[in-house]
């Protein structure tokens, strides 16, 4: 903690030409200012996932998107520009920051079998190939061509697809598209709830 | 060569001249906290903490929705919450954004020993220098707010600067920015004041709070966070805001001989150096300027 | 929403109920204390605590959970006896006028007319407009010899049929006429029954009335004000009779439609406005086209049942603007089936599964405990924690085959087979099989999002998803494609949807959002022409809009109601455009919303039935005599060239071309009217008809998790809320949010508290029938005993954010017991959502 504060108080000593806004212009000897941490940051326009108000954010990343830089970000606050916002945040949008580097993000695929108490890893290929064939084996024995009073309805009864409210449109779309495909009707979502 | 140290109008146990002082148009910066459309949402409590990069401390549940008891060395801005049943029996819920209120003659600075640990700029912020705090803890007996908190590891005091890092290149400070309803507001200590009157007459006509009014103690020579409370007669109510904050008798009187001695700048060459000396001994003074090099690197 | 976030801005009157936006929508509302500041408009917040909105409130009136009908029909009952009402309003843009049929009977027993005590349902036969034409002061006897008898069907239910010409009486005295039948409803919610109910004493409940109707004093039509609210008024067994009542007064007050007005709908989360508006709901399709059921054969049958005729008074015009739906659904099946969608086989129409039963979300639940369902995919979705009844959940899941949950975080759901109280013996018996894959963040996608106020915006990807996380389009793509690959290979149970499924995108297994948001907007399929323009649309080219839409298979569209969004001139949904002119918060060039870039819906009720504003200070559209159009400061919301004296309904949408007071048949399951029911777990009999206390139609489960709570035993209110520090079971893993809110509590009065001995923090244990959360004690002043029909009760809260998986719980500090153990599995009849506001428990200390 000791160094992280260090490094927090490098502090820039002010004075040089075009610094002197708002009343702000000193002698190192006396006071020294912390440099704007933001200053030349790349900036990304985004929108916050929580409330449904959908605040305009600004996401800042190091580097300025330069090729040999993995953007990581370093600090989030509201767009000025958006209508409804104007720049300002709730205490959970002003925390989004944390939401992106959470050492709890998951970061890759498991899988606990019948009867397991652990998790083990999967690979993606073996996770997906395993689902598939899941889904195929539970639709192929769920499936109703036709239902008792002889109409077609082509529906699979067996598998049920649940989605949050969180993702975009495009995802929604496509999930409901392919989860339709697959003839499912046991499909719902957070609106209901 | 700019006009560079003329925008300090106040130094903390400095000898010598203040550079600045009297020379500057004002211009100066103040925070309006509307306590009457706070939501306690605690928006500007993450957008300081999250601007100024502390890390977390362990809360409790305390009966309350108030995140801690008072402000803490990295957690410089706190909602401080109040149930309160007025006399008809109808609830509030007082909600006032605790932080620094950057005096107009801040108790802190008054006193503090350490020659250019506080300073005041002609903006009005009033600003702790790290590398310069001597880490006596005088400032907190000199703040009538309880602000100024102490860090036992680094040895100094810590409080919120009004984003000087923000403001300094344009920008209004971090917990301004963020308020979801605007009851923050930034801009001129003028404008503030005429915005702030404007709310609390509105309050008065339209709202029925005969007692709503700007907070602004004349005591501290006026501050540069004042707020608008529903009942201004009694600000005690919002969190203990105190009615009447003058600087303690004590600070004054020793401040008073002190800064006649600094006036002559020859019995103590350096006065927060020997105060401190009187308070900690040698060997703490040499940790703090080990502490001081550092925190310049 | 009916109007937007920055729109409320413009109202002088809030009310705030079943809702609390200081708390759950900061950010949008800012624009209440906007309102507060520059109009002096007056706030009224009603809720069973006193919340952080309650705080910022003029008045503020404390209600038992789930009496908000009560509450509203009391206020319908003093608007109407105060003459508080929009007259003209009323007359030209609802059904106040118009004649119901003989034999519709209102509920004073509690039950309409057409009740069936053995089917649980409703004949609605009676539920229907009278037939006729202008019998404004004439008697029965003239109506009935105009009328021509409908032709009933009961074997199959009958499709929505209302009259084409409707019978009506501009004098409103007709005593079978829409105004008449709803002052006679609302005339038994008198002040007093209402404190019955509600616990509001009498003289609180007439100041909160009389504040609210105060706009329409002495019949002024200047003044508008706004109904907010949330899911406190969704989540009851007659959640949408709520939200009725409430667009019952604001026509009755004449706000529908301006600015400052509007019924408003706060929603939940960042993109459940665009979830809905896909269809991730059984019962919808894109653009709430209506589902297929089995009885539609073809796609004859389908359209003939979905698409409604024009229902009105002769004299009067209807735009019934779903007469349009063929054109929306043969575009949407060219989306979903591609070239395979042809005109010879009805779209394949075929390729759509057609649900035969009610397969909402207690449903799926439910059939999963009976071993109906046996795998699920869960994407971003916590379901064992949103409940209701989170036991129910975890013991279904147990039964399942397989899980597969795509997450950024763990959660409850994918760790059910270890949650708090499974042993690891028991755990070995636990034979399901959970996939969990690693999502990305918001901030790792692109995309749009579209909030509450309908305003459909793209967001832009900041930085990678971590590790080996993928972005959630593209398992959701390599999924189908492989369970495709599948059905290629191996053939299966009726392959043709699956193989013929249009996932044309330039890289199937990574579909560019780009791409998707264009096919929502809507192409060309071949060359169309605009006959009366002369405008011609190329084939592969993007729509303008939905009125190119056509139902011959030309055209493909994938929602649309959102055909407009990415045109040939660009993406709408990246505009950025700051201006607005008129002042009003309108910001036409900011992004896009939902329809056709409308900002305000039903705008034409802003004007008067001469074209001209109610208010001139907020103008939003207005007919242009010169230009011979419908202008304005947002897109006018009809026919632009619809002349007032051709009295066109400005309620588009509706057949009617109105608003609806009184809901005919084919809207409500439960009746045209709302009326007061008690929660299914409630401390008293409901005083207007006890022995029908709750809504008729809500059927309960009959699983052993599906119990219910006594008032004997179980005395106390319960209801459940989100915190503003904290969103839903996501923050939980943020530091930040966690020390803020570092642990669950109930929120209990001061008088229960002494009662049972529970100073603040110490830590209780809160029962209900169904299950028992532990928390600390939050011992306030801000919720108060109630007096209830005669009873004192006592009302407790509790926030629904802590789990079994978290910072704290995973720490230890929390008693890991989620809110929605709680919570009863019985929903409203309409939008089958779950009753988790005002049930029943106890409170121990622990």
């Amino acid at each position: 903690m000791q160094q992280s504060r260090r490094d927090f108080f490098k502090v820039a000593t002010v004075g040089a030409v075009g610094a002197t806004l708002f009343g702000f212009d000193l002698k190192p000897a006396y006071a020294q200012l912390k440099e704007l941490k933001i200053a030349r940051a790349a900036e990304t326009r985004s929108t916050c996932p929580y409330c449904a108000v959908g605040c305009g954010v600004l996401i800042y990343t190091i580097g300025d998107r330069a090729k040999n830089v993995t953007p990581q970000v370093i600090h989030v606050e509201g767009d000025p520009d958006h209508p409804t916002n104007r720049g300002t945040l709730c205490p959970k949008g002003s925390s989004l920051e944390q939401d992106m580097l959470n050492p709890r993000r998951l970061t890759k695929p498991q899988v606990r079998r019948p009867g397991a108490t652990e998790w083990e890893d999967i690979s993606w290929d073996n996770a997906l190939d395993e689902i598939a064939q899941w889904i195929k084996k539970t639709r192929d024995s769920s499936f109703v061509e036709k239902d008792a009073n002889g109409r077609t309805v082509n529906r699979c009864e067996g598998i049920s697809f649940i989605g949050g409210c969180t993702d975009t449109n495009e995802f929604n779309f496509l999930a409901v598209k392919a989860m339709r495909g697959l003839g499912l009707v046991y499909l719902e979502n957070q609106a209901r709830v | 060569m700019s006009q560079a140290a003329t925008e300090l109008i106040r130094i903390s146990g400095h000898a010598g001249v203040v550079p600045g002082k009297g020379l500057n148009r004002e211009f100066q910066v103040c925070k309006l906290v509307d306590t009457t459309t706070c939501i306690g949402c605690k928006a500007c409590e993450v957008a300081c903490l999250e601007w100024n990069g502390y890390t977390f401390s362990e809360t409790t549940f305390d009966n309350t929705y108030q995140t801690m008891p008072e402000t803490a060395w990295n957690y410089w801005n706190l909602i401080k919450f109040n149930e309160h049943e007025r006399a008809d029996g109808t609830m509030m819920l007082l909600m006032r954004k605790d932080q620094c209120m950057h005096c107009a003659d801040p108790g802190c600075l008054a006193a503090c020993p350490a020659d250019a640990a506080i300073v005041q700029y002609a903006n009005g912020i009033v600003d702790f220098q790290e590398a310069n705090c001597i880490g006596c803890g005088y400032c907190m007996t000199g703040c009538p707010f309880n602000i100024p908190k102490f860090d036992p590891p680094s040895r100094k005091v810590f409080k919120c600067t009004l984003c000087n890092d923000r403001v300094s290149v344009g920008l209004e400070p971090a917990c301004i920015k963020a308020c979801p309803t605007g009851c923050l507001h930034f801009g001129t200590k003028s404008e503030m004041k005429e915005l702030a009157e404007t709310r609390a007459e509105q309050l008065r006509t339209n709202s029925g709070f005969q007692d709503a009014g700007v907070y602004d103690p004349a005591g501290v020579g006026g501050t540069h966070v004042i707020y608008v409370l529903h009942d201004a007669k009694n600000p005690e109510l919002y969190g203990g805001l105190p009615k009447d904050p003058t600087i303690p008798l004590s600070v004054r009187l020793w401040k008073g001989p002190l800064k006649w001695i600094g006036n002559f700048g020859i019995i103590f060459g350096a006065v927060g150096v020997f105060i401190h000396y009187l308070r900690f001994g040698p060997k703490v003074v040499k940790e703090d300027e080990q502490e001081s090099h550092g925190g310049t690197q | 929403m009916t109007n937007g976030w920055i729109d409320i801005k413009n109202t002088d009157m809030m009310l705030i109920m079943g809702g609390n936006p200081a708390e759950n929508h900061p950010c949008g509302f800012k624009w209440a204390m906007e309102a507060k500041r520059n109009r002096n408009a007056k706030l009224i917040s009603v809720d069973p605590r006193f919340t952080r909105t309650s705080a910022t409130a003029d008045l503020f009136v404390q209600i038992r959970a789930g009496t908000d009908i009560a509450f509203l029909g009391g206020l319908i009952r003093y608007a109407i006896e105060n003459n508080r009402i929009a007259k003209e309003y009323l007359v030209n843009y609802t059904n106040a006028a118009f004649i119901v049929k003989e034999g519709f009977k209102l509920p004073e027993d509690g039950l309409y007319s057409g009740f069936n005590a053995s089917t649980s349902a409703y004949d609605k036969t009676t539920w229907n407009y009278q037939e006729g034409g202008d019998f404004s002061g004439k008697t029965d006897a003239a109506i009935s010899a105009h009328a021509t008898p409908a032709p009933s069907h009961p074997a199959t239910p009958a499709p929505p049929a209302l009259p084409p010409n409707v019978a009506y009486d501009l004098t409103l005295q007709h005593p079978r006429c829409v105004f008449q039948l709803m002052k006679q409803q609302y005339s038994r919610y008198t002040p007093e029954t209402v404190e019955r109910i509600t616990g509001i004493p009498k003289d609180q409940y007439l100041k909160a009335v009389d504040l609210f109707t105060s706009v329409r004093k002495d019949g002024d039509m200047k003044k508008v004000a706004t109904i907010i609210y949330a899911v406190g008024w969704t989540q009851h067994t007659f959640g949408t009779q709520i939200i009725r009542t409430a667009a019952m007064i604001q026509l009755l007050l004449g706000n529908v439609g301006r600015a400052g007005g509007g019924v408003n709908a706060l929603r939940g989360h960042s993109n459940i406005q665009g979830a809905t508006d896909m269809a991730g709901l059984y019962d919808s399709l894109p653009g709430y086209l209506k589902a297929p059921v089995p009885d539609d054969k073809d796609l004859a049958t389908f359209l003939k049942r979905t698409t409604p005729t024009a229902s009105k008074p002769s004299v009067w015009d209807s735009m019934n603007y779903y007469a349009n739906t063929p054109k929306f659904m043969v575009s949407l099946l060219k989306s979903l089936y591609g070239d395979a969608a042809t005109k010879e086989n009805g779209f394949a129409f075929d390729y759509f599964p057609k649900a035969g039963q009610d397969c909402s979300w207690t449903h799926i639940w439910d059939d999963m405990y009976n071993d109906k369902i046996k795998g699920m995919l869960a994407f971003g979705m916590n379901g064992v924690m949103i409940g209701p009844d989170t036991n129910k959940n975890i013991n279904a899941l147990k039964k399942a085959d397989w899980l597969v949950v795509g997450e950024i975080y763990e959660d409850e759901t994918s760790e059910f087979w270890r949650a708090p109280g499974i042993t690891t013996e028991e755990q070995k018996n636990i034979k399901t099989t959970v996939y969990r894959l690693p999502c990305a963040g918001f901030a790792e996608k692109d995309g749009s999002m579209t909030n509450s106020a309908r305003w459909v915006t793209w967001k832009y990807a900041a930085v990678p998803p971590p590790g080996q996380a993928r972005l959630d389009q593209d398992i959701i793509a390599q999924i189908f494609l492989r369970v495709r690959d599948l059905y290629k290979k191996d053939g299966g149970k009726f392959p043709d949807p699956i193989l013929n499924l249009n996932w044309a995108y330039a890289d199937a297994a990574h579909p560019p959002l780009s791409q998707v948001a264009m096919e929502l907007n809507g192409r060309a399929l071949a060359d169309l022409k605009d006959e009366a323009t002369g405008q011609v649309i190329k084939a592969g080219q993007q729509l303008p809009g939905f009125a190119w839409l056509k139902d011959d298979g030309t055209t493909l569209c994938g929602n649309w109601i959102y055909s407009g969004c990415w045109t040939e001139a660009g993406a709408q949904i990246q505009r950025r455009g700051t201006e607005d002119p008129s002042g009003m918060g309108v910001f036409s060039n900011w992004s896009w919303s939902w329809p056709a870039n409308r900002r305000v819906l039903y705008n034409r009720a802003s004007c008067n039935p001469d074209g001209k504003p109610w208010d001139p200070e907020r103008k939003q559209v207005w007919w242009n005599e010169a230009a011979g159009k419908w202008v304005g400061n947002d897109v006018p919301d009809f026919k632009p060239d619809s002349h007032p004296k051709d009295h066109m309904g400005p309620f588009i949408m509706n057949p009617e071309g109105i608003g609806r007071l009184f809901a005919p048949i084919g809207v409500l399951a439960d009746g045209p009217f709302p009326e007061h029911y008690e929660p299914i777990e409630s401390p008293i009999k409901n005083p207007l008809h006890p022995d029908q206390s709750n809504n008729p139609l809500v059927k309960k489960f009959n699983t052993p998790y599906d119990k219910f709570g006594l008032p004997e035993e179980y005395s106390i209110v319960c209801t459940t809320y989100r915190l503003t520090e904290q969103y839903h079971y996501w923050t939980k893993n943020n530091p930040m949010n966690v020390q803020l809110i570092p642990e669950p509590f109930v929120e209990i009065p001061v008088e229960l508290a002494d009662e049972k001995g529970i100073r603040g923090t110490d830590k209780i244990k809160v029962i209900s029938a169904r299950g028992t959360y532990i928390a600390k004690a939050f011992v306030t002043r801000r919720l108060k005993p109630m007096m209830i029909d005669g009873k004192k009760v006592y009302q407790i809260g509790l926030p629904i954010h802590q789990g079994f998986r978290g910072i704290d719980e995973d720490e230890g500090r929390n008693a890991r017991t989620p809110a929605n153990l709680l919570t009863p599995t019985v929903t409203d009849p309409n939008a089958h959502t779950p009753e988790s506001k005002g049930f029943l428990v106890k409170v121990e200390k622990a």
